[in-house]
């Protein structure tokens, strides 16, 4: 296994979090696994990013570069690093925070909504988003997922995010069977 | 958590784990990115084992509590970054002409002044050589993984405690701050280093006095052995002295003790060098994309080596003079404007090229970033 992904959007999302429950899980299933980020001096806000890559051999260059796997959960990410999708590579957006213009490609859930939905305002979108990817693309096995995140999130927030995460698996095995986003040619 | 697979740590963390292991049982710093998680970490692990951890009003303090803890006998340690790496240079000197182990991390970042806050650099090379004022030995140390993280901080204790000097650990951001699998060696797996002591009557204690290693045992303040320390120049007892004699063997000493040890402290490591015509020198994080270039060119049949710097001072001429006869370029490929390419210009005395793979605008040097200057040479 080789896999670079890229999970973007903005401070306070916790996709750093994420990266790093990403990569803990892939080592506790047995491969290599490099985490990486990128993020501004804010707290909250400003564009922030990490990078996985997993692989069953040594990782040299720790960045992802041509990405297997590319969340976006911010227009500016979406817009920033599309490009660098690596053909045929799995693209997941957020579908109220990204327009994607059309874009074949991706995979659309409303990640945020359904995580305020369900738990409230405060609850990052960062553990759904890893049950999106887990429904679309199984990385490491579910069960190491799983006790990673509840060794990885704040311990009041276990029960939550583990509701989050499940819930995330289903709207992601939910768009395997789904066509892709309707093609204009049918408004023709 | 320990697990049988290994572990998932941040470079910083393992600089945490190497000081643990090391024995360090102080640290007095004063926070900032990308060196923060050090002190964070550390401010948790520490009381926990009995140590002590302060955090200070500033560098400069911070450095001076590090070497007033090692002289009453702890291993001590600070980290920092750029701004706080040059507030604490006069004190190195301090610790280097008092002859007291401390480890100093620096965890670069871009500069000068408050430069990229998050950006990763290499820039901070020459100022670790040569920040302090004045002639001065220096041992610097740097990892290029979070295993080598941990690997570097333990021999960075060793060092400072062997030949009684700081030792600066340099790191660069993507390092300190990515995570990646280590497995921790259990006690006694790894060797650790503990400064000698001295034996005799402390009548006869002569703290600065020449040994067949020219390193002097050291007591620590409350052991009984009554010694002065000063940042002046010192006689043997550690009081001052100008007498030209004794300037000239306590100077001497300073650097020929360090100047034995250098087959010992020179560290680096090689991949396919023997029977390469171009060799790329790296170190740091640079280092992972330098191996990345080089296993490509190797798969096109290219006769191109690595040759990975672990410490850069004093600089490891004898790995690089080893090939004089064999290679015909060496690309430095370094996160700055070329200052570890200007010392193999120098060690190359024409017998080589000298090329370079620069990445001076705070971004992480890429792979096809050394392909593109190697590819011209070996064309």
């Amino acid at each position: 296994m080789y896999k670079e992904i890229r999970l973007a959007g903005s401070g306070g999302q916790g996709l750093i979090t994420a990266g790093v429950i990403l990569a803990e899980a892939a080592i506790a299933g047995g491969h290599e696994a490099v985490q990486t980020q990128s993020y501004g001096p804010e707290a909250r806000g400003g564009a922030s990013r990490a990078d996985v890559i997993i692989s069953d051999e040594d990782i040299l260059y720790p960045k992802a570069r041509k990405f297997d796997i590319f969340l976006a959960l911010t227009q500016e990410a979406y817009d920033k690093f599309r490009a660098d999708l690596a053909p045929g590579g799995l693209l997941i957006i957020d579908g109220d925070l990204v327009d994607p213009a059309g874009d074949l490609d991706a995979k659309s859930v409303h990640i945020t909504a359904t995580v305020r939905k369900n738990f409230g305002d405060r609850m990052p979108p960062n553990v759904m988003a890893l049950g999106v990817l887990q429904g679309l693309m199984p990385l490491v096995s579910e069960r190491k997922l799983l006790e990673t995140i509840k060794g990885r999130v704040p311990p009041k927030t276990v029960d939550k995010n583990v509701k989050a995460f499940k819930l995330g698996v289903k709207l992601g095995k939910a768009l395997i069977d789904q066509p892709a986003a309707p093609s204009n040619e049918a408004d023709l | 958590m320990k697990k049988k697979n290994g572990q998932l740590l941040q470079g910083n963390e393992a600089v945490v784990e190497g000081a643990l292991y090391a024995g360090c049982s102080f640290y007095a710093g004063y926070p900032i990115t990308p060196s923060t998680e050090i002190a964070e970490v550390l401010s948790i692990k520490l009381p926990e084992r009995g140590g002590t951890f302060i955090q200070m009003e500033d560098e400069i303090a911070s450095i001076g509590a590090c070497l007033g803890a090692s002289l009453a006998g702890a291993k001590s340690m600070t980290a920092t970054s750029g701004p706080g790496f040059s507030l604490m240079q006069e004190l190195i000197g301090y610790g280097v002409i008092s002859e007291i182990p401390m480890v100093l991390v620096n965890v670069m970042r871009f500069g000068p002044s408050t430069g990229l806050p998050t950006s990763p650099s290499q820039g901070d090379v020459m100022q670790a050589r040569w920040g302090t004022h004045g002639d001065h030995p220096i041992i610097v140390l740097t990892a290029d993984s979070v295993p080598e993280t941990f690997e570097m901080t333990v021999k960075a204790f060793n060092f400072s405690e062997k030949y009684r000097i700081p030792v600066i650990l340099l790191l660069d951001e993507v390092v300190g701050h990515m995570r990646e699998k280590i497995v921790l060696p259990a006690e006694g797996e790894v060797k650790v280093v503990d400064r000698l002591k001295p034996e005799m009557p402390p009548e006869w204690y002569a703290p600065y006095a020449d040994t067949n290693t020219g390193v002097p045992p050291m007591a620590a303040f409350g052991d009984g052995y009554r010694h002065h320390v000063t940042g002046l120049v010192h006689d043997a007892q550690g009081f001052p002295t100008a007498k030209p004699e004794e300037v000239i063997s306590g100077m001497d000493r300073l650097f020929s003790k360090i100047s034995r040890g250098f087959s010992e402290v020179c560290l680096t490591e090689e991949l396919y060098c023997e029977d390469a015509k171009t060799i790329i020198l790296s170190y740091g994080s640079a280092a992972r994309s330098a191996r990345d270039a080089v296993e490509t060119l190797r798969a096109d049949g290219e006769k191109v080596g690595l040759l990975k710097l672990k410490t850069l001072w004093p600089f490891p001429k004898a790995a690089l003079e080893k090939y004089a006869n064999s290679v015909e370029t060496i690309i430095v490929a370094e996160m700055n404007r070329g200052q570890i390419y200007r010392e193999v210009w120098r060690v190359a005395r024409g017998r080589w090229q000298v090329g370079k793979a620069l990445a001076p605008y705070g971004n992480m040097l890429t792979p096809e970033m050394i392909l593109d200057v190697a590819r011209k040479v070996t064309k």
